[in-house]
């Protein structure tokens, strides 16, 4: 069925990836905030071809009470991947792949969000990939970050992400699907860029201890460009709400 | 979904104790910030599985067996042997560990030692292939977490790497397309030794393997993955607080040379 093939070179002689970018180039990135009716806070993320909707409920009661925790709000994270968002369709039951990732989401995020300030609670955080291109734990956090922002949970920080990764010898930044397939090394980074509190950091493949720091460095570099389209998303919304000259809300913003 | 765990059983006063004693840089039971507890490796403990080990590690006890058995190989890769690897964190090893499903921390650890493994290209998969497209060895890791002392990631890769490192599988002929078994066994096909060195990190400091209380008082785990020349292969940040790159980059450092040092014991422990 499926129609791809491993690409010839991942670099192109004059140093340009696949589609086109330099190695320290994000894909453009689209945000809007407040997307869903029923959610009391919600976002959507497209970043090269993923397209991800972040919904986020609460603070609100916890269900089963059990789970109550006395001092703090319980965050729950959901991760999951449409079945059709991928070349082959996947099986909506959930993966060992989207249980790991709800949790390292989940943990990414618990850091940013002031869960004292909400004991005996839940906030739900479900994030849905509708399309995948690779580096969705990343988008997934940029737009979750912003739909708990838009749910007015207060929050010590954005958290935002990308990754880093190393493809036809190149350290890169924001790996596509091709890239992580096919690459050497990927290295998905969230960090709270203000406080220089990294909240997520996995990898697989091989990096040697120089290219691992640089690899790092990029992506972090990377974040705080994304931090800056998060804090414009985050305006644009809630200027269009006191200005209502102003047509409600995308922040856009590409390389 | 993924929730909030339960803050954990242990006293205020001992995870004070165990932050307390952090912020002068020492640790409970005296050992270094880099230093590991004792490690102790059997290998060839279960004649039945093709290749097994078990590994002590303080208070920590996994048993790993693997089982090499013919099966299909991915699409994607049909010239290529499968790796498979699970977790049982079975309800004899503490309190809390229930029976059921695998629940989120099972998943991830193994994800975690499949990561090791699979990235560092421990085992030579493509020398596990029988026929093309059609039939390929299946190597099943198993690992059961036996007592929980903390740092279930290290002594389960630990386990697994020297089980597999004194893995056999059988001999076969292809007779009219037919897979005949032989009688005689061969060695798996290792050819890295992934180790990754656990951090946790207790008040301001990160200490390497950490033991049940310091997890428990840790705000957040790191995980290095190295490979036999050095590369990193494979990392996890665990937990719910954050870590700075700097401190990421030290690990980094420390998880390089520990790994040495700690290659050392599983390859002796493996002969």
């Amino acid at each position: 069925m499926s129609k791809e093939k491993a690409p010839e070179r991942l670099i192109d002689d004059s140093g340009l990836r696949i589609d086109g970018r330099r190695p320290e180039d994000l894909r453009p990135i689209k945000l809007e905030v407040g997307v869903l009716e029923n959610a009391d806070g919600s976002a959507f993320i497209q970043q090269g071809k993923n397209k991800i909707l972040v919904g986020v409920f609460g603070p609100r009661e916890i269900h089963p009470k059990h789970m109550v925790l006395p001092d703090r709000a319980v965050i729950r994270c959901r991760y999951r991947m449409a079945p059709f968002s991928t070349e082959e369709r996947k099986n909506p039951a959930p993966s060992r792949r989207e249980i790991e990732i709800s949790k390292v989401i989940r943990e990414a995020l618990e850091p940013a969000v002031m869960s004292e300030y909400y004991p005996r609670t839940v906030i739900d955080i479900f994030i849905e990939a509708l399309q995948c291109d690779g580096g969705t734990r990343c988008a997934g956090i940029v737009a979750a970050s912003l739909a708990l922002a838009d749910a007015g949970i207060s929050m010590k920080e954005l958290v935002s992400a990308c990754s880093a990764g190393k493809v036809g010898g190149q350290v890169v930044v924001d790996l596509c699907d091709l890239e992580d397939k096919y690459g050497e090394a990927d290295l998905p980074v969230a960090l709270m860029p203000n406080l220089s509190a990294v909240t997520l950091i996995q990898m697989d493949g091989k990096l040697s201890r120089e290219e691992f720091e640089k690899a790092l460095d990029m992506a972090s570099e990377a974040c705080r460009q994304i931090r800056n389209f998060q804090a414009e998303a985050l305006r644009h919304k809630y200027q269009g709400m006191v200005d209502t000259e102003e047509p409600p809300a995308t922040g856009e913003a590409s390389k | 979904m993924s929730a909030t765990p339960k803050t954990s059983g242990m006293a205020k006063l001992e995870r004070d104790a165990v932050l307390e004693l952090a912020s002068k840089n020492r640790r409970l039971d005296g050992r270094a910030l880099t230093d590991y507890r004792k490690i102790k490796i059997e290998t060839g403990i279960i004649e039945k599985a093709n290749g097994s080990a078990q590994v002590t590690l303080g208070k920590t006890k996994v048993m790993v067996g693997v089982k090499v058995q013919m099966g299909s190989p991915f699409p994607d890769t049909p010239n290529e042997g499968v790796q498979t690897v699970n977790v049982e964190l079975t309800p004899l090893a503490y309190p809390t560990f229930e029976t059921g499903p695998p629940g989120e921390n099972a998943i991830e650890l193994a994800r975690i030692v499949d990561r090791n493994l699979r990235e560092s290209k421990a085992i030579d998969v493509t020398k596990l292939c029988i026929t093309p497209g059609n039939k390929v060895f299946v190597v099943f890791v198993d690992i059961n977490v036996l007592d929980h002392d903390g740092n279930l990631i290290d002594a389960s890769t630990y386990a697994a790497l020297a089980a597999l490192m004194t893995g056999k599988f059988p001999e076969y002929e292809l007779k009219d397309g037919e897979v005949i078994f032989k009688d005689s066994f061969q060695p798996l096909p290792i050819n890295n030794h992934p180790v990754p060195v656990t951090f946790a990190k207790v008040g301001k400091i990160l200490v390497a393997d950490p033991c049940l209380k310091e997890e428990e008082a840790m705000s957040a785990r790191l995980t290095v993955g190295i490979d036999k020349d050095d590369f990193v292969c494979a990392m996890q940040k665990g937990g719910i607080g954050e870590l700075d790159s700097n401190e990421i980059k030290a690990a980094v450092e420390t998880a390089i040379n520990k790994s040495r040092e700690l290659r050392g014991i599983i390859t002796e422990a493996s002969k």
